[in-house]
C-alpha cells in the first residue's frame, strides 16, 4: 500500500455508477422526461451518485466504504477522489445538491453507517459531515442554455437543490466545503404593533407572513393595548399560526347571512347561520346520532367502531401549496402528515391503509403557454405519485383507493389529497393531559425547513411564491415516522399500561400549534433550547415554528417518564423532554432562560374576533364552458356508438390509472381483499376492501365521491352527488350503508367575495341534506381556501390565460364502511358467460334524496345476499362506459340491448344513483330491475340500438383506448 | 407429534411486514419471536434456541443506499459468525423481499463460492417500484420451505428485485446446481416475459437458496397471500387447501418439527 493511501484528508467523494447503460435505469428515466421537455435531439444521459465526506480519512478509509457500503459489487463501479468536486472527463454533465439545511435522510444514513464500519475497522478515521449529490453525464446537448434547461425543468427543483454546469464554456464553481450555518446570539426582538395605523398593520400581516385580516390584526393590537406592551415576535407568530385558515377554520365556523336561491326546491331564501360547520355538517352527524361513531370532529380523526374491542379512524388532509411548488417533498409530506394524524388520533393508532386523490391540469396543457412559477402538469402528477409512492411503501401502508381529476384550473394549485385509515383498541381511544406531565417531543430533529407552512397555506399562490415560501417545503423521512410509531405502539401496549396520557401530531404550525392545543386548557412551560436541533444556529421562533417533519409530541405522567424514554431508546427514536404542563392556562416560552412569549391560551384560541358575512348565490343563467376546462373535454356527441365509446374511455377522467396504482403497494400488511384492480385484466374497483384483523372477517370498505361536472352548476348538488358516489362504491363492493361514515375536504378558491362564500354554503347544505336523508355520519372533514393562483399581466398576455386562475369549487366526499363478512364482498370484473346485467337506477336529482336512499339500501341488500356476481356504478361516461369497464376488467364480452322503458337516459351520461349489476337470469328476474344486455362467449362489446341495427366493438380494442392514454404517467408519444 | 418451532422474526428501523409474518408463522403452529436488531446484536446466543430467522420485508434504514445494504452491513459487523453458525448446525433463514435483499448483500445468498462479487438485486428494468401478482415455478428440491414442482401465486412489490449475475455463466450455475429456488414464470412457461418477470432478473431468478437449501430468500411475498381473500381473482373462482403463500411457512413447520432437537 503506497504511503498516500494511508494520509489522512478532510474531503472526498466517492461516485458510484452503474456499471452498464443496461443497468442505469435512471438515466433512461431522465431521457425520457428530458425528450419530453422538447429536447427530443439529446442521445443519452449517464446517471451516478456521488457521496460527499467531510471528516479526516485516508483514501484507504474511503475505498473501504465505498467497497463495503456504497456501491454494489455486481451492479455498480464506483471511483474515490480527493475534494468534494471533480471534472474528469470531457462530458456534458450537471450536478445536483440539495440546498443547505434541507434535510437529507440519505445522507444522514450514510453517516451512521459508516461510522459503524469506521469504529470498528478504522478507529483513526473520523466523519463530521456527509452529503449526497447526483451527477449526470449528459451527450447530445447543442448549447449551455440547454444544459441549464434540462437541470431546471427536469433534473432538480431550485426550491429544494441547487445544481452546477458544467459544459459548452460553462463551468460552475462546486463549492470546495460543506457550506457552515450562520450562528446568531440571543436577541428578544419584539413588534411595535401598538403604534401602527391600518395599512401599517396590513403590511405587517403579509410581510411578516403571518396573513391574518386587518380585523385580526387591529384585535391583536387592542389586546397588547390593553397589556401596555408590545408582543414578542414569537407570541405574534403563535397567534398567526393558532388563528389560520389552516388550523381554525374560521371561515367555515364564522356567521353567514345568505341570501339566494334556495337548497333544492326552488325559489329564494334568506338564512342565518352562526357557525355554519356546526349547523351544517356537524349537525348531521349529531342528527344522525349514531351509537357506532366513537368519536367524531375532536380528536385528529375521526373514530368508528369495528368490532367489541377495535375501532377504525379515517383522515383526510390535503397539502396543495407545497405540493404545487414541490410535487414530490409535497405529497410525501402530505401523506406523512396524515398518517400522523392517525397516529396521534386517540393515544394512537396503527395506519393501516391510505387514500390518495389528485386534482390536475391536462398532463398535454401546452408548455409554451405555462406561466412563470408553474410546473408543467405533467411534473406535477409524477412528481406527487412519486412521493406518495416512497412515503407509503417505506411506511409500510398500504395505499388502497384514489383518483385522480383533470382540469386545466388546477394548472398553478393542483390539489392532493391525502387520506389514512388507522386501527386502534377502544380503550385506548381517550387522552387527557394532567398538569405536571411532561411535554415530551419525540422523533425527527427540528431544522429550518416548513417555516410559515400553516399560513403559507392559507394565502393565494403567485409566481414568486416559489421562491418566497421555499422554506415552507418540506422533506420527508418515512423511515423515521415508522420508528416513531413502532416505538409509540409499543409505549401505547406497554405491560403496565399506555406509558402517556395524551399525543398530538406536529404538524402545521410546528410546536407552537402541537403545544398550543395538547395546552389549551392547561397551560404549559418549554424551554426551547432543549428541542433537539439538525445543525446550530436555528433562532428561537424558528426552532417554535418549524415544520420539520416526523415528530409528536407527548405528554407523560412523571411516574412512567423513564419507561417511556427508555422504550423510545430502544428503538433508537430521540425523545426529549421540553417543559411541563401547568394549570395556570398560560403558556409560558423560554429560551435560555428568557421568556420568549408568554400568552394567555383564553386569548389565544378564543380571542380571534367572531365575523360576521354575507353570501349569495344564483344559478347560472346557463352552464357555460368554462375557458379552461380541461382541453380533453370533446364533443362527442355526434360519433357513432362504438367511435363514441372508444373516445370515452380514452377521456383522461376515465383512462385507465394502472400506471399510478401498480407503482403504490396495496398488498403491504396482507389485509387486502378487493384491490385497486379487479380482474384477471385489471379494471378499474369502485373501492377498496381490507380485513384489518387477520384473525376475523369483518372489513373495512374505502371509496370516494367527487363531482366536479356539477361544480360550476350547483354546489349544492355537487355535494349531494359526491355523497350519492362514495356511497355507491362503497355499496358496489359490499358494504353495508348502515355502517357507512363520510368525510369532507372542501377546496375552494378564495372565499372574499359572496358569491364564492354562498357557493361554500350551498355546498355544506347539500352534503348536509344528503348526509341525514343517506344517514351517513359525518365523521371528520377539512378545509383548504384561497386554492388560486395568480400572474402578472405580462405573463396573462403572453399565455392568454387569466391574471387570476381559481381552482373549481372542489369537495371531495369520502367513505369508509364496516364489511360484516369479506368472504362475501363483489368485485366489479364480470364472472361468467350467460348471466345478465340490470341497471338499478333511480338517480337522486330525479327521485330525491328518500327515495334514491331506498333505491341504495336495496341495491346493498342485493350485493350482500350473494346473488349480485359483479356491481359497478355509473359515473364518468354513463351507463356505457360501466359496461365497458366490466368487460375489460375480465375480458368477457357483452350484448346490450337497452329499451327506453329500462333506461331513459343517454347512454354516455353520468347518472346519479345508478348502478350497473351482473346476475343469474333467475336472480335478475326477481330483483326487479330491467334486464339490458348478457354476458356472451366472444369478447365483444354489441350494442342493440333502436331499429334493430347493432354496433360492435372488440374488448381488447376498447382496453386499448381505456389504458393507452395515461400508460406512462401521461407521456402521449 | 412435532415439537413446537422456534421462530426469531427480525425488526429493523424500516423493516415493517414483522406484524403479517408473525401472523403467519403463529397460523401455521410455530413460535415466533419478534426481535430488535440491536437485542440480537447484544444477545447473539438468541439463536441457540431458534430452529429459523426470519427477515420479513419493508425498507431497513429507508434503503437509503441500496436495498437492504445498511441492515446488511449492520448484520455483518455484529453477527456475522453467529448466523453462519446457525447455519451450520441445520438453523433455516428466510428473507422476504427487503430480507432477501438483506441476504445478498450479505453474501449468505446465493453462498458457497459465488460470493457477494456474483450475484447482487438491483434497481428494477422498469427503474420504478412496480406492484403485482406474479406465478412462481418452483425449481429446487433442497429448500425445505418449498415443495418440488409445485407452483406459487404471490404478489411483488418492489422497485429494486432484479436478480443480476456478474456472468451468464454464473447464472446457468445456481439453475444447475439447484440454488435457483423460484423463477417468474408465464401462461407459456417462459421466464423473462414482462410483466409476469416484473422486474426483468436474469432467467426469471425470483429467489434463490444456498446449497443446503436451508437459507432462502426471495423478492414476492408469501405474507401477502395467507387469506383466500388476498388472491386477486379470490370472487371468481373456487379456493381450496391453505393459500399459497401459508404453504411456504407450513412446509417449514414440517421440516424444521421433524429435526428432533438438533439444534438444542
Amino acid at each position: 500500500m503506497p504511503e498516500n493511501n494511508l494520509e489522512l484528508q478532510r474531503f472526498w467523494h466517492v461516485q458510484v455508477l452503474p456499471r452498464s447503460a443496461k443497468l442505469d435505469g435512471h438515466g433512461r428515466d431522465v431521457l425520457a422526461d428530458i425528450r419530453h421537455v422538447g429536447l427530443e435531439h439529446i442521445e443519452g444521459v449517464r446517471s451516478s451518485k456521488l457521496y460527499l465526506f467531510d471528516g479526516r480519512l485516508s483514501e484507504q478509509h474511503v475505498t473501504m466504504l465505498a467497497e463495503r457500503l456504497l456501491a454494489d459489487p455486481v451492479a455498480e463501479t464506483f471511483v474515490c477522489r480527493r475534494g468534494l468536486s471533480s471534472r474528469e472527463g470531457e462530458s456534458d454533465a450537471i450536478e445536483v445538491q440539495r440546498l443547505p439545511g434541507v434535510m437529507n435522510p440519505v445522507a444522514m444514513s450514510v453517516m451512521e453507517a459508516s461510522l459503524a464500519i469506521l469504529e470498528k475497522d478504522a478507529p483513526d478515521a473520523t466523519i463530521a459531515q456527509v452529503q449526497t449529490a447526483r451527477r449526470y453525464e449528459i451527450t447530445g446537448a447543442r448549447s449551455a442554455d440547454e444544459l441549464e434547461q434540462i437541470a431546471g425543468s427536469v433534473l432538480a427543483n431550485s426550491c429544494i437543490e441547487t445544481w452546477y454546469v458544467h459544459g459548452h464554456g460553462r463551468c460552475d464553481d462546486i463549492p470546495g466545503e460543506f457550506p457552515i450555518p450562520p450562528t446568531r446570539p440571543f436577541e428578544l426582538r419584539s413588534v411595535a404593533i401598538r403604534s401602527l395605523d391600518d395599512d401599517g398593520l396590513t403590511k405587517l400581516s403579509r410581510e411578516g407572513h403571518l396573513f391574518l385580516s386587518l380585523e385580526e390584526m387591529q384585535t391583536i393590537q387592542a389586546y397588547y393595548s390593553k397589556l401596555e406592551r408590545d408582543p414578542t415576535d414569537l407570541e405574534l407568530e403563535t397567534l398567526a399560526q393558532t388563528w389560520s385558515e389552516h388550523c381554525v377554520h374560521k371561515t367555515l365556523k364564522a356567521a353567514i347571512d345568505y341570501t339566494g336561491a334556495d337548497f333544492g326546491t326552488g325559489g329564494d331564501v334568506n338564512v342565518r347561520f352562526d357557525n355554519l360547520l356546526k349547523e351544517t355538517i356537524v349537525h348531521a352527524t349529531q342528527t344522525l346520532d349514531r351509537d357506532w361513531c366513537l368519536s367524531v370532529f375532536v380528536d385528529n380523526a375521526g373514530i368508528i367502531a369495528l368490532d367489541d374491542e377495535y375501532a377504525v379512524a379515517f383522515k383526510v388532509e390535503t397539502h396543495n401549496h407545497p405540493s404545487a411548488i414541490e410535487p414530490y417533498g409535497g405529497a410525501a409530506t402530505g401523506i406523512g402528515g396524515c398518517i400522523r394524524d392517525i397516529m396521534g388520533c386517540g393515544l394512537g393508532a396503527k395506519p393501516i391503509a391510505s387514500t390518495d386523490i389528485f386534482c390536475v391540469a391536462s398532463p398535454d396543457f401546452d408548455a409554451d403557454r405555462l406561466p412563470e412559477g408553474v410546473l408543467h402538469p405533467r411534473r406535477v402528477l409524477k412528481g406527487v405519485v412519486g412521493g406518495v409512492r416512497d412515503y407509503g411503501n417505506r411506511m409500510g401502508i398500504p395505499t388502497v383507493n384514489g383518483a385522480i381529476h383533470f382540469d386545466d384550473r388546477y394548472l398553478g394549485n393542483p390539489l392532493v389529497f391525502c387520506g389514512s385509515v388507522g386501527l386502534l383498541p377502544r380503550n385506548r381511544i381517550e387522552k387527557k393531559s394532567y398538569p405536571g406531565d411532561y411535554v415530551v417531543v419525540v422523533g425527527g430533529r427540528t431544522g429550518r425547513d416548513g417555516i410559515h407552512g400553516a399560513t403559507f397555506s392559507s394565502a393565494e399562490l403567485t409566481d414568486t411564491h416559489a421562491d418566497e415560501f421555499s422554506h415552507a417545503v418540506q422533506i420527508g423521512n418515512a423511515v423515521e415516522e415508522k420508528k416513531v410509531l413502532d416505538a409509540m405502539l409499543i409505549a401505547r401496549d406497554h405491560q403496565s399500561g399506555c406509558l402517556y396520557s395524551s399525543v398530538t401530531d406536529c404538524g402545521a404550525g410546528g410546536l407552537s400549534s402541537a403545544v398550543g392545543e395538547m395546552a389549551e386548557m392547561l397551560g404549559a412551560d418549554i424551554e426551547l433550547e432543549k428541542v433537539p436541533l439538525k445543525y446550530a444556529g436555528l433562532r428561537y421562533d424558528e426552532i417554535w415554528i418549524s415544520e420539520a417533519q416526523e415528530r409528536m409530541v407527548f405528554s407523560v405522567p412523571p411516574t412512567n417518564l423513564d419507561a417511556f424514554l427508555a422504550v423510545f431508546a430502544a428503538e433508537e427514536v430521540e425523545a426529549t423532554v421540553i417543559g411541563r404542563f401547568t394549570d395556570d392556562r398560560q403558556l409560558c416560552v423560554k429560551y435560555q432562560g428568557n421568556v420568549v412569549a408568554q400568552l394567555d391560551m383564553g386569548f389565544l384560541h378564543d380571542g380571534l374576533p367572531k365575523t360576521v358575512r354575507t353570501a349569495t348565490w344564483q344559478p347560472p343563467e346557463k352552464p357555460e364552458p368554462q375557458a379552461l376546462a380541461c382541453a380533453d373535454v370533446r364533443s362527442l356527441g355526434s360519433l357513432p356508438f362504438a367511435d363514441r365509446l372508444l373516445a370515452e374511455l380514452s377521456e383522461l377522467n376515465t383512462a385507465s390509472k394502472e400506471w399510478v396504482i401498480r407503482q403504490y403497494d396495496h398488498e403491504v400488511q396482507g389485509r387486502s381483499v378487493i384491490k385497486p384492480l379487479a380482474g384477471p385484466c385489471s379494471g378499474p374497483s369502485d373501492a377498496a376492501v381490507i380485513r384489518p384483523r387477520y384473525d376475523r372477517d369483518t372489513g373495512v370498505a374505502v371509496g370516494c365521491g367527487l363531482c366536479l361536472e356539477w361544480s360550476d352548476r350547483d354546489p349544492y348538488w355537487m355535494a349531494i352527488l359526491g355523497v350519492d358516489e362514495a356511497l355507491r362504491n362503497v355499496i358496489c363492493v359490499g358494504a353495508d350503508p348502515e355502517r357507512t361514515a363520510i368525510l369532507d375536504n372542501f377546496c375552494w378558491p378564495k372565499v372574499d367575495s359572496p358569491e364564492s362564500l354562498g357557493a361554500l354554503v350551498r355546498a355544506c347544505k347539500g352534503a348536509t341534506d344528503a348526509a341525514i336523508a343517506f344517514g351517513l355520519p359525518f365523521i371528520s372533514g377539512k378545509d383548504s381556501l384561497n386554492n388560486e393562483f395568480a400572474m402578472s399581466e405580462a405573463e396573462s398576455a403572453r399565455t392568454g390565460l387569466p391574471r387570476q386562475i381559481a381552482i373549481p369549487n372542489t369537495l371531495l366526499i369520502s367513505a369508509m364502511s364496516v364489511v360484516r363478512d369479506v368472504s362475501r364482498c363483489v368485485s366489479m370484473d364480470l364472472k361468467s358467460r350467460g348471466s345478465v346485467l340490470v341497471v338499478a337506477s333511480a338517480p337522486v336529482t330525479e327521485v330525491g334524496l328518500e327515495k334514491a336512499m331506498a333505491h341504495h339500501r336495496k341495491v346493498s341488500e342485493l350485493v350482500t345476499s350473494g346473488k349480485v356476481l359483479a356491481a359497478h356504478d355509473v359515473s364518468d361516461g354513463g351507463l356505457a362506459v360501466a359496461v365497458a369497464e366490466m368487460c375489460i376488467a375480465s375480458n368477457l364480452g357483452v350484448s346490450l340491448d337497452v329499451s327506453s322503458d329500462a333506461y331513459s337516459h343517454d347512454l354516455f351520461a353520468d347518472v346519479p344513483t345508478t348502478y350497473v349489476l351482473e346476475m343469474s337470469r333467475e336472480d335478475a328476474k326477481s330483483s326487479g330491475f330491467p334486464v339490458i344486455g348478457e354476458v356472451t362467449e366472444d369478447s365483444k362489446l354489441t350494442m342493440s340500438l333502436n331499429g334493430g341495427q347493432t354496433s360492435d366493438v372488440g374488448v381488447d380494442e376498447l382496453a386499448k383506448a381505456w389504458r393507452t392514454p395515461l400508460a406512462n404517467g401521461g407521456w402521449r408519444s | 407429534m412435532s415439537k413446537k418451532v422456534n421462530v426469531l422474526v427480525l425488526r429493523a428501523a424500516g423493516i415493517n411486514c414483522d406484524e403479517e409474518v408473525m401472523h403467519c408463522w403463529k397460523l401455521v403452529g410455530a413460535s415466533p419471536k419478534l426481535v430488535h436488531v440491536n437485542q440480537l446484536t447484544e444477545h447473539p446466543e438468541l439463536l441457540d434456541e431458534m430452529s429459523i430467522i426470519t427477515i420479513p420485508g419493508g425498507f431497513s434504514y429507508g434503503d437509503d443506499i441500496g436495498a437492504g445494504q445498511i441492515l446488511a452491513q449492520r448484520l455483518l459487523l455484529s453477527v456475522a459468525e453467529p448466523m453462519r453458525a446457525f447455519v451450520a448446525r441445520g438453523g433455516g433463514v428466510l428473507g422476504i423481499c427487503n430480507g432477501f435483499q438483506v441476504l445478498v448483500k450479505m453474501g449468505l445468498l446465493p453462498g458457497g463460492d459465488a460470493g457477494r462479487d456474483q450475484v447482487t438485486v438491483t434497481y428494477n428494468d422498469s427503474a420504478r417500484f412496480e406492484a403485482r401478482w406474479v406465478k412462481l415455478e418452483v425449481c429446487t428440491d433442497k429448500c425445505p420451505f418449498l415443495l418440488p414442482g409445485t407452483f406459487l401465486e404471490m404478489p411483488v412489490e418492489h422497485a429494486e428485485g432484479r436478480v443480476v449475475t456478474a456472468s451468464d455463466e454464473t447464472a446457468k450455475q445456481l439453475l444447475a446446481e439447484g440454488r435457483v429456488a423460484v423463477r417468474y414464470v408465464d401462461e407459456s412457461g417462459g421466464y423473462e416475459s414482462y410483466p409476469q418477470n416484473p422486474n426483468g432478473s436474469t432467467l426469471g431468478i425470483a429467489g434463490l437458496c444456498d446449497d443446503t437449501g436451508r437459507v432462502f430468500g426471495l423478492m414476492p411475498h408469501p405474507d401477502r397471500h395467507i387469506a383466500h381473500t388476498n388472491h386477486p381473482q379470490w370472487t371468481r373462482r373456487a379456493c381450496n387447501g391453505s393459500p399459497d403463500g401459508i404453504t411456504v411457512f407450513e412446509n417449514a413447520v414440517r421440516f424444521w418439527g421433524a429435526q428432533a432437537s438438533i439444534l438444542t
